[in-house]
């Protein structure tokens, strides 16, 4: 059964004089794993923020699960809310708590879980995001960059959420930390059933894990679809993205592909 | 025994079902079987209860096992059983005695520390101020002027109106007490003198430590977290040039003038007071004025002033400096700029009060 759990229909995002994005349409179906990619300034971070509610649209409709946010009631909100996890660029960690902590903020919330099953469930999510034993009592200062990524991915999914969405979640890791990451991403993803929404500019994540990739050029999704539709794709700006040089380097047996 | 789970296990559900759990499963080592033929949904929140309950019975010695698990649920339950790695959520706390001994130990440590740091950054800021002098070409007069107005223009409405209903205050309060010898007159006395000497530069001193204090170390603050320091050096910037600087001298300059623009304000209050409450007009206020004041009444506030500014601006951008990478931290400091800010200009204000004393002015 594919459905989509989200749509978007002509949207629009402007800011003071600037449009960013114009009769923009997507849809993002369940159980895959789907790739944002665009040149700086496309507005790829305020397609995400937009979606999850942080940034008003000008105009357009977006649903999420059905649900039409703009007009849904709080109660409908929370509802939704609750179906879906945000992994910010840094991890967004609250700086107070510790990683543990961080975790059980959503559960604590809106679950009003006895702190015993709270805590167990955080060291299981702990441990599913790949983060040792030791990490839960510490403080996200103490962390490395890729450490509170792993954490913000393991409180985006506390609620187990149906939908995650990842802002950059390879950026500024090392390549290894980055293939590890993304071989996590697509693990959560098969054994949760997870539809993941992710803001990339790795070319080797959208190789290793992504179902489908929507390019934002020209203030509009230019086009969605699989890898081999992007390398077969005539437009200038594909062609220099998923050809150029580091394309290359990501994948060696590409122009095979392409030609 | 067999239990046999149903509907939706998932993360909204589990806090009912773990109390539903707990109260059905047995304490003892009966084979437990669980059934879930009829889950129709199961999240990782789920499965952990399951595989809890599951691991508790065989660790009790009992036999366990699932039943009518489909491949997705097999899945999950690996999934959990994989991850089953307990860990701490909080660093350990000691007992309350020992952690108030260490507090207290630390904090004294703390205190030293920064008292050390605070002399050592004041003579930091001397030698930069002496590199200046000598090259004035290096003195940034840009930021110094924006400086002086952030702290010292926009400080005046704030200033004036503190000052102006202080001396309203003073005026009245000393004028129900004197009435009653019927030395009323002396009020002017009463307000020139506590206010020239004391309370207008103290309170500006103060208003300036919340208002300017406190920007000095978010904003030096926020540069710490944001690396911009770190960047300035590497490129051959000295931040106790380009950031502090400008900001002690802009205080140190500007802080006289607000503090005399407060004498004025407060004499000001006084004065509006008198006439309307005590009928002494203001030529009458004036000229006692000039028999109640010496000259060195006013100077003893104006001298006060840039000490008090060298104070308030070096702990700012002292604490600034001091901000960790993280963004709490700014906020920590900012308080701390603050406070201590006020303490070392009430401290000194008291230092000064003894010199004049001894002095005899």
């Amino acid at each position: 059964m594919v459905e989509d759990i989200i749509r978007i229909q002509g949207l629009k995002n402007q800011f003071g004089d600037q449009v960013i994005h114009q009769d923009l349409d997507l849809d993002v179906r369940q159980g895959e794993i789907l790739g944002i990619v665009g040149g700086s300034g496309t507005g790829k971070s305020v397609l995400l923020r937009t979606i999850v509610g942080l940034n008003r649209p000008s105009e357009g409709r977006i649903e999420v699960f059905g649900q039409d946010l703009a007009q849904a009631s709080r109660e409908e909100r929370l509802a939704v809310e609750r179906r879906w996890g945000v992994l910010f660029q840094d991890g967004a960690l609250f700086s107070s708590l510790t990683v543990a902590q961080n975790i059980e903020v959503p559960m604590k919330e809106h679950l009003g879980m006895p702190a015993r099953l709270r805590d167990e469930i955080a060291a299981l999510k702990i441990a599913m995001v790949g983060l040792p034993p030791e990490a839960g009592s510490k403080y996200p200062s103490e962390l490395s960059g890729g450490m509170r990524k792993r954490a913000g991915l393991a409180r985006s999914l506390a609620l187990d959420p149906d939908l995650i969405f990842l802002d950059e979640p390879t950026a500024g890791l090392d390549p290894i930390g980055a293939a590890n990451f993304d071989q996590l991403i697509r693990q959560l993803q098969e054994n949760l059933g997870l539809t993941v929404f992710m803001v990339t500019h790795d070319l080797d994540s959208l190789h290793a894990i992504c179902d489908r990739i929507a390019v934002l050029a020209e203030k509009r999704v230019l086009v969605v679809g699989p890898m081999a539709d992007m390398l077969r794709h005539e437009h200038p700006w594909l062609r220099e993205y998923f050809h150029g040089p580091r394309a290359r380097a990501a994948q060696p047996d590409l122009e095979e592909v392409g030609d | 025994m067999l239990l046999q789970a149903g509907g939706h296990w998932d993360a909204s559900n589990v806090t009912h079902l773990d109390r539903l759990l707990r109260s059905v499963t047995p304490k003892d080592t009966v084979p437990l079987t669980l059934d879930l033929g009829q889950v129709e949904r199961l999240d990782t929140a789920g499965a952990w209860l399951l595989y809890r309950t599951l691991k508790e019975s065989r660790e009790r010695g009992g036999k366990a096992d699932y039943a009518g698990l489909s491949p997705a649920y097999a899945a999950m339950l690996e999934t959990v059983a994989a991850n089953d790695q307990p860990c701490e959520i909080e660093p350990p706390q000691s007992l309350a005695l020992i952690a108030v001994l260490d507090h207290l130990g630390k904090g004294a440590i703390d205190v030293a520390e920064e008292a050390k740091q605070q002399i050592a950054f004041l003579g930091l800021i001397l030698v930069t101020l002496a590199g200046s002098l000598r090259h004035p070409s290096r003195l940034r007069l840009v930021p110094l002027v924006y400086h002086m107005e952030k702290v010292g223009f926009n400080a005046l409405p704030i200033v004036g109106l503190i000052s102006f209903l202080i001396g309203v205050v003073l005026a009245y309060q000393g004028a129900t007490q004197l009435q009653r010898f019927g030395a009323e007159i002396f009020v002017v006395n009463l307000i020139s003198v506590s206010v020239l000497r004391e309370i207008a530069i103290l309170l500006t001193a103060i208003v300036v430590a919340g208002r300017s204090g406190s920007a000095f170390t978010a904003e030096i603050g926020s540069m710490v977290v944001n690396e911009e320091v770190d960047a300035m050096r590497t490129l051959g910037l000295d931040p106790m040039e380009v950031l502090v600087l400008p900001r002690v001298l802009a205080l140190v300059i500007t802080l006289p003038l607000l503090a005399f623009f407060a004498d004025m304000m407060g004499l000001f209050g006084g004065m509006l007071m008198c006439w309307g409450a005590l009928d002494i007009s203001p030529s009458l206020f004036l000229e006692r004025l000039q028999g109640a004041l010496s000259p060195w009444s006013f100077w003893v506030g104006m001298i006060k002033a840039p000490v008090f500014a060298f104070l308030i601006a070096t702990v700012g951008c002292l604490e600034g400096l001091r901000v960790t990478r993280s963004a709490e931290s700014v906020g920590q400091q900012t308080t701390r700029s603050v406070v201590t800010g006020i303490f070392l200009v009430i401290v000194v204000d008291a230092i000064f009060s003894i010199f004049f004393a001894t002095v005899g002015v």
